[in-house]
């Protein structure tokens, strides 16, 4: 094999093929579902082999199938990692991690901005398992710094801070991490891995709610777990001592670079159960296809409506990394060049004295953004916290959690960018 | 077996070797080449322990179909092979030797290897002697170094893709069945 057949292929090359050569039984062009529970073993050692770890293969969709392969692959190759897991949902991926990680009485140091669902598995879940967690101001080095005690096993952070739209200094936290011998995992949903990779500015784990951009278009749950590959576990011990659920088997000795995934799938996703349907792998493999036509005009559809928003006089502040006054703006423009995503919030002006009433009229007043809990659809999405998923919330909690009573999230879709403008103007004049 | 005919890139992560020592003693091209024409694989130091690495290997390879024979100077049997003390001692043509020893050893490895006339050898990961390398090139041995033979295999017949691993193979050629 001559070494002209050695090429790294681009990105968007990737984004069609990586993780799938046609089959040679049919030649079926498109990814096929295997949807299928379990598959037919050769003769009894093959199945006791498989069982062992042995033998690479497939014995159950809880924990591997066919087409969720091409999906995890096709993530790995898009992350530059070693490999992939992917899970019923990003919370599920990021729970994966944690579990296969950590013991009771360690300790993760955690950037603040985070998804409201992630610090509630965080400070509630985890805590059930012993496990502690300390909040730091993401943008603040000497913050994760001193929070690191003995006890600590892990850094976490978002690429861009949801909803504040912060945006992680990963380059500064690898080295952290590094001089520690701590992994850092940083959640790249909103970034994709066509606008950052955590993994070549350091990180080691990269996880993904797929249900947002990946996926792009609002039909699937799911999620992924990214190795980098390049941790030396050889010292963790969850990874690398001998496993009592294997005849001890130690997965770092065995499986080298990829003994995280390995155990993260055949331990702890076979014992928590948390596997992606077949179908949905087939649905975010969809997505993927189209990931950077669909990010670019994302980004650039996001910049004319932060413009735009920030030019209104009934809006107080557009929390948008792209926008030259925010504080995010230079570690924006080094991590994330071809623009800071689409996710962003905004703060309305009161009106006589009520912005939580200016959200909620604003909100109403909108006919093309759709009023829901989820980000990075293809269609533009709005939500006012203060009205919905924080309302048991008062003035002064919301503001403690950097939520504004007029705050409103907006996750900017493919329309016609005249027509998104539009529908926020007709709104605007509505207060 | 069959090897996918998909264009590859190197894939650089976990080895310790420079980018020019990749090209010397990692070259895809190579690795495809003995593992495609291979047939009879030496294991020096194969144990006999299920859950050592290089029982994984063995188990591994044996599956997908290549005779396998363990070395090892404690002898008896391993997966129902005769264990032999070296490679002298192999009374059949070898093909490939894959090495589970300490650097320091594979010097008299590749002399024995180049004895016996066989195609290559190949060094565990993390398992690096630069010289007794050159020593088997210079014989016309290939060399692979600092790679795992069972995770080359399986990057390129599927089995590692099925793992979530990323092979970095792509083709859109349908393989012969």
């Amino acid at each position: 094999m001559s070494s002209d057949k050695n090429r790294k292929f681009g990105f968007e090359t990737r984004m069609l093929h990586a993780g799938q050569i046609p089959d040679p039984h049919v030649g079926a062009r498109a990814v096929p579902i295997y949807q299928t529970t379990s598959y037919v073993f050769q003769d009894a050692e093959q199945a006791a082999e498989l069982f062992d770890l042995k033998l690479y293969g497939n014995i159950y969709t809880r924990i591997s199938n066919p087409t969720t392969a091409v999906f995890e692959e096709r993530v790995a190759s898009l992350e530059n990692g070693t490999g992939a897991v992917a899970l019923a949902s990003g919370m599920a991926a990021q729970f994966a991690v944690f579990m296969t990680l950590l013991e009771p009485g360690d300790e993760i140091v955690a950037s603040a901005h985070l998804y409201g669902g992630t610090v509630t598995q965080l400070t509630h879940t985890l805590k059930k398992l012993s496990i502690g967690v300390r909040y730091v101001d993401p943008c603040n080095l000497k913050a994760w710094e001193e929070a690191i005690t003995p006890k600590t096993r892990c850094l976490f952070g978002e690429t861009i801070g949801n909803p504040g739209g912060s945006i992680l200094d990963l380059q500064a936290l690898s080295a952290l991490a590094d001089s520690r011998k701590i992994p850092l995992i940083v959640d790249n949903t909103f970034a994709t891995p066509y606008l950052c990779r955590p993994i070549d500015w350091g990180a080691t784990i990269v996880t993904h709610s797929a249900t947002k951009f990946l996926g792009g278009h609002g039909t699937s749950i799911g999620g992924a777990v990214v190795d980098s590959g390049k941790f030396n576990f050889a010292r963790f011990p969850t990874i690398a001592d001998p496993s009592p659920s294997y005849h001890g088997l130690r997965f770092f000795d065995t499986f080298g670079h990829y003994g995280f995934l390995m155990k993260l799938r055949v331990e702890t996703l076979r014992d928590t159960g948390a596997c992606i349907s077949p179908t949905n792998s087939f649905l975010l493999i969809q997505g993927l296809e189209t990931l950077s036509l669909r990010m670019e005009r994302h980004v650039s559809n996001a910049m004319g409506v932060a413009k735009f928003l920030a030019e209104h006089p009934k809006v107080a502040r557009v929390n948008y990394a792209g926008l030259p006054d925010s504080p995010f703006h230079d570690l924006a423009k080094k991590y994330l060049p071809k623009g800071p995503g689409a996710v962003f919030s905004f703060d309305l002006k009161p009106i006589g004295g009520d912005a939580r009433e200016a959200g909620r009229r604003f909100i109403e007043s909108l006919e093309l953004f759709s009023h829901l809990a989820n980000v990075g659809d293809a269609r533009s999405l709005v939500i006012h916290p203060a009205s919905t998923t924080h309302q048991q919330l008062s003035d002064e909690e919301l503001a403690a959690g950097s939520v504004g009573p007029g705050l409103v999230r907006l996750s900017v879709g493919l329309e016609t960018l005249e027509d998104l403008i539009w529908d926020l103007d007709q709104a605007l004049a509505a207060l | 077996m069959g090897l996918g005919s998909g264009a590859s890139c190197a894939i650089s992560l976990n080895t310790v070797l420079t980018p020019e020592q990749q090209a010397l003693y990692q070259d895809t091209g190579c690795i495809r080449d003995t593992l495609d024409q291979a047939k009879t694989i030496a294991i020096v130091g194969l144990s006999s322990e299920r859950q050592k690495a290089s029982y994984f290997v063995a188990t591994y390879l044996k599956r997908e179909g290549y005779r396998v024979i363990p070395v090892n100077p404690r002898g008896g049997t391993i997966l129902g092979e005769t264990v032999y003390p070296d490679l002298k001692s192999i009374p059949e043509k070898v093909d490939l030797v894959d090495v589970f020893r300490p650097a320091g050893e594979v010097s008299d490895i590749v002399d024995q290897a180049i004895a016996i006339g066989a195609k290559a050898v190949w060094t565990q990961l993390r398992i690096l002697n630069f010289e007794a390398a050159e020593k088997a090139r210079a014989a016309g041995l290939n060399v692979v170094m600092d790679k795992c033979v069972k995770m080359e295999h399986g990057r390129f017949c599927g089995g590692l893709h099925w793992a979530g691993m990323n092979t970095e193979i792509i083709s859109a050629r349908r393989p012969r069945r």
